[in-house]
C-alpha cells in the first residue's frame, strides 16, 4: 500500500537554528498517526510545512502521489488536507452553522448541499443542536470540536489536528477521543495529530513518531515506543522528572 | 532657471517638512504606544493654527512665543480625548476606532468652520518678509525658525522619551502592554499622557506652521492625509522615521511645486507613499510588525 | 428561484418589507417635490452604502476611497454623454468596466504585496486623491472649473438620454437600491458570501478551509467598484455637473460609508435604515435651523459628527441589529 502521505528529509531552519532536521516519515490511508516530543522538538514546524505555512528548506513532501510542499495553505487543504489551530480560530461573529458551512462550501456550489454536509458533520461532532449559536459564545471544548467540524466539511482525505486536546479536562479528552475513533473507523478518516498529552496519544494513535531537537529518535506503535530508552530519556524522563 | 532656485525651494521644502515632520512624530508617537491611528490629526493642528491666529490678532503675541502654550492646551485636549473617549475603545476592533475618531474629526472641522468661517487666514509678523542669505541661498526667515523649533521639540521629545521615568514607562507600554500591567503601570493614564504628548507635538507643529502657510478649516483632513503619509514613508511608529518622512515630503512636495504646477504636489506626495507601500511597508525606518 | 429568495425570511419581517416597499413605490405620489428630493438623496447613500458593504460588512476590507469609484462612474458616463452624444445607458456599460480595473488594480497591488487594516484603507485614499488631482488637470472633461451637462428645464421625462423630472430618477435609484439588496442577499447566503464572511473574520483561518483569500478579496473590492461607478453615472445625470474638486473629495469616501456604519456594517438593512436615519435626521434639523432664522454652514456637519459618535459609543453593531431585535427579527449578535 503506498503512503496517503510522505514526508522525506524535510528540513527547516530559523535563522541558523535547525528547527527540522531531515525529517522522514510514511501515513498511510486509515492510519491514525501521532507525532510527539518535548517543547521545542520541532512539531509545529513540521505542522505548519506540511500545511502549507512554511516551505521546507529541504527535502519532500508529498500528498496522495503528488508533491505538495511550497503550496499556500488554501492549496494544501483544496488537495484534501484539512487542519485545526493549536489556539483554536473558529469565527467568532459567525454561528456554528455558519461556521462549518463555509469549510462545506469548498466542495459544493449550491447552497443546500453544503447545508446538508454542515448538518452531517455537526451531528457527527455532537454540535447540531448549538448550530444556530454564535461561535464566540461556545466553551472551550465546544469551539475545539467547532474548528475539528470546520475542517471536516471540507471533505479532508488526512486530517492535521495541532495539540487538539490542550487544555480539556480528561473527561473532555476522552470524548474528543472516542469522536476521532468513531470517525476513523466509520469514515476511514486518516488522522495525523501533534500532541502532548499522552492519555490521548496512547489511546489514539496506532503509530508514534518521536521528535527530539527537530530530529527523529524513535518510531512504532506506542507501547513500544514509550518503552524505547532515548524516548524515555529525551521526554517522558524529563516529564516525569517533573 | 538658474541652479540656485532649485537649491532655494530644495532648502525651503526641508524646513517646512521638518514641521510637517513633528506634527507627524505626532501620529507615530500615538500609534507606537496606543495602537491607535488619530484620524483627527490634521484637525487638531489646525486648532492649534487658528489659536496661533488668535493669540496673534487679539494680542499680537508672536507664534513661537505662543508655541509652548498652545502646546500645552493641545496636550490638555489630546489627554482629555484619550481618556474619555478613546480608552474605552482600546479593544474595539479598527474600523470602530477609526469612525470615532472621524467623527471626531468631523466635528472638529465644523465647529472651526462655523467659528472661524471658510476665508483663509493668516499671521504677518514684522519677519514676515526677511529671509536670509548665505552666498547663493535665500532662504525665507520664517522657514528658519519654524524649521530650527520643529528641530528644538523634537530633541526635547526624544530626551523625554530617553532619560525621564515616566518616558521610560510609556516605551515599556508600547514594547509590552500586558508586561506593563504586571509590572503594575497605569496603562491607561500612561496612554492619554501618550495622546497628549502626541497632540503637544501637533500644537507646536501649528503654531510654527501659521508662519508659513496660511489656515483654512478645509485643512483639517489635508493634513491628516500628510501626516499619514510621512508616518508611512517614514515607518509608522518610529520617531527618527517620522522626521526623515516629513523632511522627505516636504523637500518631494517642494520641488513637484516648481517643477510642475503647485496643484499637482500632493499627487507627488501619494505617489511616493503607494512606492513606499508597496516595496517597504513597513516605512524607510520602521520594522516589520507580523 | 423566487421561492429560494425568501427562504428563511421571518412572516412579519416579510410583511415589513412588503409594507417599506409598497410605501417606497406610492411616495411620488405623496410627497412633494422638496421631500421626493430628499427621497432620491436617502435612496442614493442606501444604494453606495450597500455596494460599499459588499467589501467592509462582508470581505472586511476597510475601504476609504469610494468616491474614486463614484467619480470614475460619473466621468465616464458623463463624457460618453457629452462628447459622443452615448446614451447613460450605455454609459453603464463603460463605467462599470472603467471602476472595475480601478478596484481591480488597487486590490491587486494591495493584496499581492499584503498591505492590510489601516495601510489598506490609506492606499485607498491615496488613489482616490490621485484621481482627484488627475482629473483637476484632465482639461478635456474640464479639469478644475468643472463638466457639465446640459439641463433644461424638462415637461417629459427621457429615459434613455436620463433627461427629465425627478421621479424618473427616484423610480431609477429606487430600482437600483431594490436590485443591490436582492443581490446582496443572495450573495450573503452563497458560497462566495460565506466565503467573504470567512475572510472577514479570520483571515488565516479561512486560509486553512481551502479559501483562495486573494481571489475573492479581489471579487469583493471589483464588485463593489463595478455597483459604485452607477451610482457615480446616476450622480452625473442627477446633479448635472462634476467637479473633481467635490466628488474625488476624501469627505465624499467618508460621507457615502456613514450609513452603513450607522445603520450596522455587514447587514442588508443597515444600509438603507442607515440612509433615513442620517439624512432624515439631517433635514429635519437644517429645517429647524432654517425655521429658527439661522443658517450656519457646518452646523449639518457638526450634527453628523454628534450622531456618529453617539452611535459608536451606544450601538458598536450599528442601528440594525439593534432595531431587529426589539422587533423579535433575530438580531445577529449578542
Amino acid at each position: 500500500m503506498t503512503a496517503l502521505l510522505s514526508v522525506t528529509g524535510a528540513t527547516k531552519r530559523f535563522r541558523g537554528l535547525l528547527a527540522v532536521d531531515s525529517v522522514l516519515l510514511d501515513v498511510q490511508p486509515g492510519e491514525i498517526f501521532a507525532v510527539i516530543g518535548p517543547n521545542g522538538a520541532g512539531k509545529t514546524t513540521l505542522f505548519n510545512m506540511i500545511a502549507g505555512i512554511y516551505r521546507p528548506d529541504a527535502g519532500e513532501i508529498s500528498f496522495a502521489g503528488s508533491r505538495i510542499d511550497g503550496l499556500s495553505p488554501d492549496q494544501v487543504c483544496r488537495r484534501g488536507i484539512g487542519r485545526t489551530f493549536q489556539i483554536v480560530r473558529p469565527f467568532p461573529a459567525l454561528t456554528v452553522e455558519e461556521n462549518v458551512m463555509a469549510g462545506a462550501f469548498l466542495h459544493r456550489k449550491e447552497r443546500s448541499a453544503a447545508l446538508q454536509r454542515a448538518h452531517e458533520v455537526l451531528w457527527q461532532l455532537d454540535l447540531f443542536e448549538k448550530r444556530d449559536q454564535l461561535a464566540s459564545s461556545l466553551t472551550l471544548p465546544d469551539r475545539k470540536r467547532l474548528e475539528v467540524a470546520r475542517a471536516l466539511a471540507t471533505d479532508p482525505k488526512l486530517l492535521l489536528l495541532d495539540e487538539v486536546m490542550a487544555g480539556l479536562r480528561p473527561t473532555e479528552t476522552d470524548r474528543m477521543v472516542e469522536i476521532f475513533r468513531k470517525l476513523n473507523r466509520e469514515t476511514g478518516l486518516t488522522i495525523l495529530l501533534i500532541e502532548h498529552v499522552m492519555r490521548a496519544v496512547m489511546a489514539l494513535a496506532q503509530r508514534v513518531l518521536v521528535l527530539h531537537h527537530g530530529a527523529v529518535i524513535a518510531q512504532g506503535v506506542p507501547a513500544d515506543v514509550v518503552r524505547d530508552p532515548a524516548v524515555i530519556h529525551s521526554y517522558l524522563g524529563a516529564e516525569a522528572a517533573v | 532657471m538658474p541652479a540656485e532656485i532649485y537649491l532655494n525651494v530644495a532648502v525651503g521644502g526641508i524646513l517646512t517638512g521638518l514641521v510637517y515632520g513633528l506634527m507627524a512624530l505626532g501620529l507615530s508617537v500615538i500609534f507606537g504606544v496606543v495602537r491607535v491611528v488619530n484620524f483627527a490629526h490634521g484637525e487638531m493642528m489646525t486648532i492649534a493654527m487658528y489659536l496661533a491666529i488668535l493669540a496673534f490678532s487679539a494680542l499680537k503675541l508672536d507664534p513661537l512665543v505662543m508655541m509652548v502654550p498652545i502646546a500645552a492646551v493641545l496636550f490638555a485636549l489630546g489627554y482629555a480625548m484619550q481618556a474619555a473617549l478613546i480608552n474605552p475603545f482600546i479593544n474595539r476592533p479598527e474600523h470602530s476606532q477609526f469612525i470615532l475618531l472621524v467623527a471626531v474629526a468631523i466635528i472638529m472641522v465644523n465647529v472651526l468652520l462655523i467659528i472661524f468661517g471658510p476665508d483663509a487666514r493668516n499671521v504677518m509678523t514684522s519677519y514676515s518678509f526677511d529671509s536670509f542669505q548665505v552666498g547663493p541661498l535665500i532662504v525665507d526667515a520664517t522657514k528658519v525658525y519654524a524649521g530650527a523649533a520643529a528641530i528644538a521639540v523634537a530633541a526635547v521629545l526624544f530626551a523625554f522619551f530617553r532619560f525621564t521615568y515616566v518616558g521610560q514607562a510609556i516605551r515599556a507600554c508600547a514594547d509590552n502592554y500586558t508586561g506593563a500591567l504586571v509590572v503594575g503601570l497605569n496603562v491607561k493614564q500612561l496612554y492619554a499622557l501618550t495622546f497628549g504628548i502626541g497632540a503637544a507635538c501637533v500644537g507646536a507643529a501649528g503654531a510654527m506652521i501659521v508662519l508659513i502657510v496660511d489656515v483654512t478649516p478645509a485643512l483639517g483632513p489635508a493634513y491628516t492625509l500628510l501626516a499619514f503619509i510621512i508616518v508611512i514613508t517614514g515607518g509608522l511608529g518610529s520617531m527618527p522615521g517620522a522626521l526623515l518622512g516629513g523632511i522627505l515630503i516636504g523637500l518631494t512636495e517642494a520641488m513637484a511645486g516648481l517643477l510642475f504646477s503647485p496643484s499637482a504636489k500632493s499627487m507627488f506626495a501619494f505617489g511616493l507613499l503607494v512606492i513606499v507601500l508597496l516595496f517597504r511597508p513597513q516605512g524607510i525606518m520602521g520594522k516589520r510588525v507580523a | 428561484m423566487i421561492a429560494a429568495l425568501f427562504e428563511g425570511v421571518l412572516r412579519h419581517g416579510l410583511a415589513l418589507l412588503v409594507v417599506l416597499f409598497a410605501a417606497l413605490l406610492a411616495a411620488p405620489y405623496i410627497v412633494n417635490s422638496y421631500l421626493l428630493a430628499i427621497l432620491i438623496i436617502i435612496l442614493y447613500y442606501a444604494y453606495v452604502g450597500q455596494a460599499w458593504n459588499i467589501m467592509m460588512g462582508f470581505a472586511g476590507q476597510l475601504s476609504l476611497g469610494h468616491a474614486l469609484y463614484v467619480g470614475l462612474g460619473a466621468y465616464t458616463a458623463a463624457a460618453l454623454f457629452v462628447k459622443f452624444g452615448l446614451s447613460p445607458w450605455i454609459g453603464m456599460l463603460a463605467a462599470i468596466p472603467v471602476a472595475m480595473t480601478a478596484g481591480a488594480i488597487i486590490g491587486f497591488l494591495a493584496f499581492r504585496f499584503r498591505v492590510g487594516g489601516v495601510y489598506f484603507a490609506i492606499l485607498t485614499i491615496a488613489f482616490a486623491e490621485f484621481a482627484r488631482v488627475g482629473f483637476d488637470h484632465f482639461t478635456w472633461v474640464g479639469g478644475s472649473s468643472g463638466f457639465f451637462l446640459p439641463v433644461a428645464n424638462y415637461t417629459t421625462s427621457d429615459l434613455w438620454t436620463l433627461r427629465g423630472r425627478p421621479v424618473m430618477f427616484y423610480y431609477l435609484i429606487l430600482t437600483m437600491v431594490v436590485i443591490a439588496f436582492v443581490l446582496c442577499r443572495i450573495l450573503l447566503r452563497s458560497r462566495i458570501g460565506t466565503f467573504w464572511l470567512a475572510i472577514r473574520e479570520d483571515e488565516e483561518a479561512a486560509r486553512a478551509i481551502g479559501i483562495d483569500t486573494f481571489r475573492y478579496k479581489m471579487y469583493a473590492v471589483v464588485l463593489s467598484a463595478g455597483m459604485t461607478s452607477l451610482a457615480g453615472v446616476f450622480f452625473a445625470f442627477y446633479y448635472n455637473n462634476l467637479f473633481p474638486e467635490q466628488v474625488f473629495n476624501i469627505a465624499r469616501s467618508i460621507e457615502l460609508i456613514l450609513a452603513p456604519i450607522i445603520g450596522g456594517i455587514g447587514t442588508l438593512f443597515g444600509p438603507i435604515l442607515g440612509a433615513f436615519l442620517l439624512t432624515g435626521l439631517s433635514e429635519t434639523m437644517h429645517a429647524i435651523l432654517q425655521g429658527l432664522g439661522v443658517d450656519v454652514p457646518g452646523a449639518k456637519q457638526v450634527f453628523y459628527g454628534l450622531c456618529l459618535l453617539f452611535v459608536v459609543m451606544a450601538l458598536p453593531d450599528g442601528v440594525w441589529p439593534w432595531v431587529a431585535r426589539k422587533l423579535g427579527l433575530g438580531g445577529r449578535k449578542p
